[in-house]
């Protein structure tokens, strides 16, 4: 386990800042205590110093997940965002989509959004703007990119796609052993 | 052999097995409770025709038979039947015919398919007999036939294997042993946790009964439990479920975490963490403060703790991959740990049916051999002078004597800790008492659980609380280097549960132990730390006549202490210490003579 570099530091927060914007801050300030991101076996793993320290003990390669994983680095050093972060990217998240009950299941199955499915949306999206998929009731689904813009989404037909789908909680079942 | 003879002849079949169980007891007893009327009747025709194997005379149910050799088996059932109800008439014709079975035919039916409803009722009335067996039993046949008898009955009845027949038979009485089996056959209720990091159990509820679920409470001793009735939508794949606001996770599993109680801010381990329900529980328990060590041994099953640990938002655990018996190493100093230790399996046969044929002797020895070494290990991470802990909750999903109340017996014989009552205030008592077998009787405050009478998976929980972070030995202090964690703290309490053990034993002897109990603390200090080797000068006399007291009760206690482990070890290293610290061969006689006076 090791702090990440300055590299990889400025890549994987360009891509959260993709979602929740400048509050990255609020994610390592935290009123319980500092947290801190770590590397190892190139997922990214996000844990309060407390945990690290304990963490050490363990030897590398006994070590399979400490605190929450946020994500991982391929191999081309591309910073990929799992459904594991969810937690801490809907309550900071700057731009929402919420989904019609119908089209919930759809968008857990792994499918993009279609217009048709669309409850709400935040406005002033922007096309391309990385955004957290609530469903009615306001529980966080997912996340994805918005296809569309707020004003564009208004004026499209039902069929085409406004979100697409980048991670979901359905992955939870569907592909688990990508988990770890 | 088929059971038509002749496909032509329509034979009307009443309910079968499954439909007659779902209807309940009271149709099944319905063989047994005739009117008067129609009793009278039987007793007539019966004395009338005396040529068995006639369709009249049978019950109405034992329909499908096959005619040859079958005719003496019904004649001897019905007959057992009558017996019993008529409980006026004496019961000697009973069991000549209950036991004709014995010798030739029971050879016959290995080969012959025998019908299961016969074998059912036989085994009713064999239970009914050892029931009542002062009245109902046979002149000259020992309780033990009919016991072999049954235990072939119930082999063939429910499929299970002969080994574990034998050891459920020694664990229950018959009559509850047949309520077990009976249980083991249908599956237990689904039962779901909330998580109360995410939600809470009215919300989760109302979220579910709107999908379509069917749900109600788990009971008055769980806050977070929930027990499913039928639901339209998959319960393991609702949004909910994937949202992380529950867990499937057996009732039972509930119970070792409420026992063991983490509280916020400890540090927690779990030694055998997959599927990581109990984890998450801890987890939720603690409100994602403190640690937890989710650790197992099985690198496969750990993904699905990982998986969990995400889906439920917990952020205080950290996993990882060892054999639990590495673990003081690694890491210790726990406040808490939990043991689920890898177990035969015997609990769960309800879900996991091949368990019936597939145990033996040799499996069950084998697990519980690792769950001693686990159990040591668990103790030894458990640290006593924790301020809010110092507990370890052990527990098994298996009813087996052996590694059960046997392995928590061997804890307390090797280490510093006591049990406590569980918390749990449902559940029977832990054995303390088990054939030939004798364990110590704290273990009254552990717990066992049943299918058939707590409707939940069998399991076992013991809670124990580490008295002081000493590792006893069994021999004096003159030995192991192991014990040089024993520098400071209390000796005195190790020491002191030995003697009065050994007190029973060496009779002659136990006046000067009793006297030698703060000596041997003085030994202890002396030839525990071992950089200090040098003695005081004016202290030098005494420590060698307290050093030849000591080996000579070393000795002594070898010979009387021959149950206890590392005799080899430690006399080698004893002889060592003896040489260094010896003293002439006439003085060491001349005291011996005077202490055996």
């Amino acid at each position: 386990m090791r702090p990440l570099t300055d590299e990889e530091t400025k890549t994987m927060f360009e891509k959260l800042s993709k979602y929740i914007g400048e509050n990255i801050r609020l994610l390592i300030d935290r009123p319980d205590g500092t947290y801190c991101f770590r590397l190892h076996n190139d997922r990214v793993y996000y844990m309060s110093e407390r945990i690290l320290k304990l963490a050490t003990n363990i030897s590398r390669d006994k070590l399979v997940s400490v605190g929450t994983c946020f994500g991982k680095f391929t191999k081309t050093q591309k910073f990929r965002l799992h459904i594991t972060a969810l937690d801490f990217l809907a309550p900071y998240a700057k731009f929402k989509v919420w989904v019609k009950p119908g089209s919930e299941q759809s968008f857990l199955y792994g499918n993009h959004i279609m217009k048709s499915g669309l409850g709400r949306i935040t406005e002033n999206t922007a096309q391309y703007q990385g955004v957290v998929v609530y469903s009615m009731a306001d529980v966080p689904l997912g996340f994805g990119v918005a296809a569309k813009t707020t004003q564009e989404c208004r004026m499209v037909d039902p069929m085409s796609i406004v979100v697409f789908h980048q991670a979901d909680i359905g992955e939870y079942i569907r592909s688990e052993d990508t988990l770890t | 052999m088929g059971r038509k003879l002749d496909p032509t002849v329509k034979v009307k079949r009443g309910p079968g097995r499954k439909a007659r169980k779902q209807k309940g007891a009271e149709t099944e007893l319905s063989k047994f409770l005739l009117l008067p009327i129609e009793r009278a009747a039987r007793k007539q025709k019966k004395q009338t025709s005396k040529k068995p194997g006639s369709d009249d005379d049978e019950d109405e149910d034992e329909e499908e038979e096959d005619d040859d050799d079958e005719e003496d088996e019904k004649d001897d059932l019905k007959e057992d039947e009558e017996e019993e109800e008529d409980t006026v008439q004496a019961n000697f014709d009973e069991t000549e015919t209950f036991k004709l079975p014995a010798a030739a035919d029971r050879a016959k039916e290995g080969l012959l398919q025998m019908d299961l409803q016969t074998i059912h009722q036989r085994i009713r009335d064999n239970v009914d007999v050892l029931s009542h067996f002062s009245e109902k039993r046979e002149e000259g046949k020992e309780r033990s036939e009919y016991l072999s008898l049954l235990r072939s009955d119930l082999c063939t009845y429910y499929s299970y294997n002969e080994f574990l027949i034998s050891k459920l038979m020694d664990i229950f009485p018959v009559s509850e042993l047949i309520d077990f089996l009976e249980a083991n056959e249908i599956q237990r209720p689904v039962t779901i946790r909330t998580n109360t990091l995410k939600t809470r159990r009215r919300d989760l509820a109302q979220a579910l009964i709107n999908r379509g679920v069917n749900l109600d409470p788990l009971g008055k001793w769980s806050k977070v439990g929930l027990v499913i009735y039928d639901s339209s939508v998959p319960i393991g794949a609702t949004p909910e479920y994937l949202s992380g606001q529950y867990m499937l996770q057996g009732a039972s599993s509930f119970l070792p975490v409420m026992a063991l109680s983490p509280q916020e801010g400890e540090s927690v381990l779990d030694m055998s963490a997959a599927p990581g329900g109990k984890t998450t529980y801890m987890a939720q328990l603690m409100r994602n403060t403190g640690m937890i060590v989710a650790n197992d041994a099985n690198a496969d099953r750990l993904k699905s703790v990982v998986g969990n640990i995400h889906r439920l938002g917990v952020t205080n655990a950290v996993i990882c991959n060892y054999d639990g018996r590495q673990f003081p190493k690694v890491m210790g100093g726990f406040d808490r740990v939990l043991l689920d230790a890898p177990c035969s399996g015997t609990g769960v046969i309800s879900k996991d049916p091949g368990v019936k044929t597939g145990k033996d002797e040799a499996d069950v020895l084998r697990s519980a051999h690792l769950q001693k070494e686990l159990i040591l290990s668990a103790i030894d991470s458990v640290n006593a002078d924790s301020p809010t802990g110092g507990y370890l909750v052990y527990c098994t999903c298996s009813i087996m004597v052996e590694e059960n109340e046997w392995v928590v017996d061997y804890a307390l014989k090797k280490r510093n800790v006591k049990l406590v009552p569980t918390g749990l205030d449902f559940g029977k008592e832990g054995f303390i008492r088990f054939k030939e077998r004798r364990f110590h009787p704290s273990l009254k405050l552990s717990r066992r659980f049943y299918p058939h009478s707590q409707n939940m998976d069998g399991f076992f929980v013991a809670k124990l609380k580490k008295l002081s972070n000493t590792i006893p030995t069994q021999q004096k202090p003159a030995s192991t280097p192991e014990k040089s964690n024993m520098g400071k703290k209390q000796k005195l309490k190790p020491e002191k549960s030995e003697t009065p053990i050994i007190t029973k034993k060496a009779g002659v002897k136990s006046e000067n132990k009793k006297s030698d109990g703060p000596k041997k603390a003085k030994i202890a200090k002396l030839d525990g730390e071992t950089s200090k080797k040098s003695a005081k000068p004016n202290k030098k006399q005494k420590v060698k006549e307290l050093n030849g007291d000591s080996t000579k009760e070393v000795v002594i206690e070898k010979k009387k202490g021959s149950q206890f482990e590392k005799n080899n070890k430690t006399k080698n290293k004893n002889l060592l210490k003896k040489n260094k610290n010896r003293m002439g061969k006439n003085k060491f006689k001349k005291l011996k003579n005077m202490v055996g006076q």
